[in-house]
């Protein structure tokens, strides 16, 4: 990938701007300059900014980014073989330069120094681009980490020794004994996931580190747990090695955001200005109503049957009927409608209309109408909220009595099926969209429910409920003329939930994006939620240091 | 029974100043959040709301003029609502609770108390009934309250296994899956036909779990998906519901122990975990029972020399009791984090 195509792209700079970024007040950190040939492992903490002079090119890191995001998508259980060879595949295919950068025992060779050189400077150069908005250091820092882990199996697999690695970046996780390991042998065959006799653990080393360190494997009950250790066996060092690095690098993206005012003037970093905006989606947070529109609760019924996603249909069935709705669903219909274009008087008017048959006004004014202000930025810390996206809903957590989250992840099939023959959907394409949702294709599926609605077709695929609602309105108020739907089952999808048509510029790297046929999936770990918490973490620990 | 007489809202504004100004047991409750002031400020910095009536709520913060007001530490809570389990339960339902439905709440502090304490190495832990139908449990340790909300998160979900909403009747599958209502928690038709035969046989709950495991036992070979289906159905019907939200953030609001529930005017006592099955919510004294405790005690006790502690004179003693025994534990941490801050070392 290069950048020959920009025209007014700058050719050229010096990282000495970097440099001196890097080492403003906010970072507070002794520089040690890197000799350049000393990257003695392939993978890289990236603790030190790079020296010396770089060129644009070097930004290549991101196709990996977008390499592995579009892997996410389609339909590739995330760490699994299967998804790690579609990685190597892809990067082999396109001659990036990781490959040769994960070359072992290469510190003699020069391609292999160079790479990992490229691979230390761009990554400092996006880390620039990719610190200034919360969903763009969210999504960085989910890829970074899927690179790196990728990066990390692999390299292992290929026999690394990362004794070195582990001790130059501070790391140090303590085996436990034999005697131990025999002692807690059936309580370690029970508990480790993958290990299913005590036979397995004979050729087996654990890991005894304290639980906070091992957050993923605990959160999904993957790992012996005793007195607040976590026994991680050392086929799972990953998972301990990429927590690590996942929370430095959040917390390096806050404090560059932190540092980007001063940085900000200086013209050799404009280009990097509007870099960003190429790779996240239209702003629903921002976004006044639909096509400009304002929706009153007088419509909603009629809305919720025309143009509302499957997910907001249902909460609106729900609430006529049960005149409530838990938490999760006030805020993922409230947000909806405040996006779609419902003001705070109407949103409280409705809310109040539906609860107020359970309750009393008064009991409505205390306990919910602060948290309808609150989601429009009225009350406490006065932040107006976005409306979640497909991602946030599919991978939401859903509790007994709720009725939020996504249809067609959190419906049993048989529940689903009923209410999709209930509003008229055929059944060939009913059982269609089952057999997406028993693969994992909540939002193909989503898409396909569209279609039947509309007899036309979303051609970027769904990734936001407002952005299945305003082109549902613009399809039925004759705005948008109809795409038909392809008739084959393969439909081109464009792309994936992070990037927007419309920002795209002449010199993104999107022309790999727009010609997946594959198809999207969303992958249900909790990325999105480990990272919400880590920024709000590092922040808050920021903002008392 | 004798003590269940209806509670008079009418009179809380009366009575309130008479128990925060005798009976609320104000030494114990401070030296419980001091942490024994490792750091000096703790004390000084804790954060507490008020509610005044008609539920209006009075935060120290307010966000216009104060920026900078960030939560650092808190304890790790816990929140179990009886109302999670009304699709498990045939005696009551909403706010209503009696005798049959605390039985859950006895299970799911039995069971959060071990998890807690044996997986995750806590030992200060304060369960406390919540005044009408449900229970809390605080966390205490240092190493729970500077939890980050990420590991805040895991736990709540390491402890979390009943999940799934409205649309999903089997909220619990086991790695390797709604019924009289249970019935339809079995996801087998020709089970499910021959359970629906043999069920109305049974006179009574033993015997029909008795019936259900045999079938299932009976089927086990036939399908994989039926190797754990008599623990799932056990998970799902009596596993601790937790309300993780609570757990996971560190500025949600919990009503505080010691407090008086507005709407039944029971004292929020703590309780031994080991006693949660011998615990009677109906039993626990309301704020005009108290009162009364106190008058007759002194009525009875006129003209003694030595003066007693008003609390001790009324039926929440033996909650104190509970409390202290949980604070002289803490004093120990307590004690060693402040040598460990003045650069001793505990041997």
């Amino acid at each position: 990938m290069s950048f020959s195509t920009g025209k007014a792209m700058i050719t050229y700079f010096h990282t000495k701007i970097i440099m001196e970024i890097y080492s403003t007040k906010a970072f507070r950190r002794k520089q040690k300059i890197l000799v350049e040939s000393s990257y003695s492992s392939s993978l890289q903490f990236y603790s030190e900014p790079p020296t010396g002079n770089i060129t644009l090119k070097e930004f290549d890191e991101l196709s990996f980014l977008r390499a592995i995001e579009r892997i996410n998508l389609s339909g590739h259980a995330k760490n699994s073989e299967e998804w790690m060879q579609k990685i190597f595949e892809d990067f082999q295919k396109n001659k990036f330069f990781i490959i040769s950068a994960d070359k072992i025992g290469g510190t003699k060779n020069e391609d292999v120094i160079n790479a990992r050189r490229k691979d230390h400077l761009s990554h400092f150069i996006l880390r620039l681009a990719y610190c200034r908005s919360e969903e763009l250091r969210r999504w960085f820092v989910a890829q970074e980490t899927d690179l790196f882990r990728a990066r990390f199996v692999r390299v292992a697999k290929m026999g690394a020794d990362f004794s070195s690695f582990l001790k130059e970046n501070n790391l140090h996780f303590s085996q436990i004994s034999e005697e131990e390991l025999k002692q807690e042998s059936v309580n370690l065959m029970m508990a480790t996931y993958n290990i299913n006799s005590v036979d397995q653990l004979e050729d087996k080393t654990f890991f005894k580190v304290p639980f906070v360190e091992a957050l993923e494997l605990v959160r999904n009950r993957k790992v012996f747990l005793k007195k607040g250790f976590a026994y991680v066996p050392s086929s799972d060092l990953v998972t301990l090695v990429s927590t690590v690095f996942r929370s430095k690098l959040s917390q390096a993206l806050t404090a560059t955001y932190k540092a980007l005012p001063q940085i900000e003037d200086d013209e050799r970093l404009y280009s990097l200005k509007d870099f960003d905006k190429r790779h996240t989606g239209s702003d629903y947070s921002q976004k006044k109503s639909a096509s400009g529109q304002q929706i009153t609760p007088e419509m909603l019924n009629h809305l919720s049957t025309t143009s509302f996603p499957l997910c907001m249909r249902h909460m609106h069935e729900y609430l006529n009927t049960q005149h409530h709705l838990k938490h999760g669903g006030r805020m993922q219909y409230g947000l909806f409608l405040k996006a779609a274009g419902l003001k705070l008087e109407d949103a409280l008017k409705f809310w109040r209309s539906h609860f107020t048959k359970n309750m009393d006004v008064d009991k409505f004014e205390k306990q919910y109408a602060y948290n309808i202000r609150h989601n429009y930025g009225k009350e406490g810390k006065r932040t107006d909220y976005t409306p979640y996206s497909c991602m946030k809903i599919i991978t939401t957590n859903v509790g007994a009595g709720d009725c939020h989250g996504c249809p067609f992840k959190h419906n049993d099939s048989n529940i689903l099926k009923q209410k999709l023959i209930n509003y008229q959907v055929s059944s060939d394409i009913v059982n269609e969209i089952l057999d997406l949702t028993n693969k994992h294709h909540y939002q193909i599926a989503c898409q396909r429910y569209f279609e039947a609605k509309h007899h036309s077709t979303i051609e970027s695929g769904v990734n936001h409920p407002n952005q299945y609602f305003e082109e549902s309105v613009a399809i039925l108020h004759g705005t948008k003329t109809p795409n038909k739907a392809a008739s084959t089952p393969n439909i081109k999808y464009q792309h994936s939930v992070l990037t927007s048509q419309s920002q795209a510029s002449p010199s993104t790297q999107s022309q790999n994006a727009a010609d997946i046929s594959g198809v999207e999936s969303m992958l249900f770990d909790d990325d999105d939620d480990m990272d919400d918490a880590l920024f709000e973490v590092a922040m808050q620990t920021d903002v008392n240091s | 029974m004798a003590n269940e007489k209806k509670f008079e809202v009418h009179l809380l504004p009366d009575l309130l100043p008479v128990y925060y100004g005798r009976l609320f047991p104000y030494e114990q409750y401070y030296k419980w959040l001091s942490y024994g002031n490792v750091p000096k400020t703790y004390f000084p910095h804790r954060e507490f709301s008020f509610t005044l009536a008609d539920d209006i709520y009075l935060r120290p913060k307010d966000h216009r003029t104060v920026t900078a007001f960030v939560p650092l530490e808190k304890e790790l809570v816990f929140d179990i609502d009886m109302t999670d389990y009304d699709e498990v339960r045939y005696c009551c339902s909403g706010a209503d609770i009696c005798l049959l439905c605390w039985k859950y709440m006895a299970v799911a502090v039995e069971i959060l108390d071990i998890g807690l304490r044996e997986d995750f190495g806590f030992n200060h832990i304060l369960w406390v009934f919540s005044g009408r139908r449900g229970v809390h449990g605080w966390v205490c340790d240092a190493r729970a309250r500077s939890l980050s909300q990420l590991a805040r998160s895991a736990v709540a979900e390491y402890l979390q296994v009943v999940r799934g909403g409205e649309n999903q009747t089997k909220k619990v599958i086991f790695n390797s899956s709604d019924l009289h209502p249970f019935i339809n928690l079995i996801p087998d038709p020709e089970l499910r036909e021959n359970l629906s035969k043999v069920m109305p046989k049974c006179c009574n709950s033993l015997q029909r779990w008795e019936t259900i495991k045999n079938e299932i036992e009976g089927m086990k070979n036939k399908k994989k998906s039926f190797t754990h289906l008599t623990t799932e159905i056990m998970f799902q019907l009596i596993y601790p519901r937790l309300d993780i939200n609570v757990s996971k953030g560190i500025n949600h609001l919990l009503k505080s122990p010691f407090s008086i529930h507005p709407k039944t005017g029971r004292v929020c006592v703590p309780f031994n975990a080991s006693d949660a099955y011998a615990f009677n919510p109906l039993r626990v004294p309301t704020i005009s029972d108290l009162i009364e405790e106190v008058g007759e005690f002194d009525k009875t006790r006129t003209g003694e020399a030595v003066k007693i502690t008003d609390y001790k004179k009324t039926s929440m003693k033996s909650s104190i009791f509970v409390f202290e025994k949980f604070l002289s534990g803490l004093s120990k941490e307590n004690a060693a984090r402040r040598l460990e801050e003045n650069g001793w070392c505990m041997i």
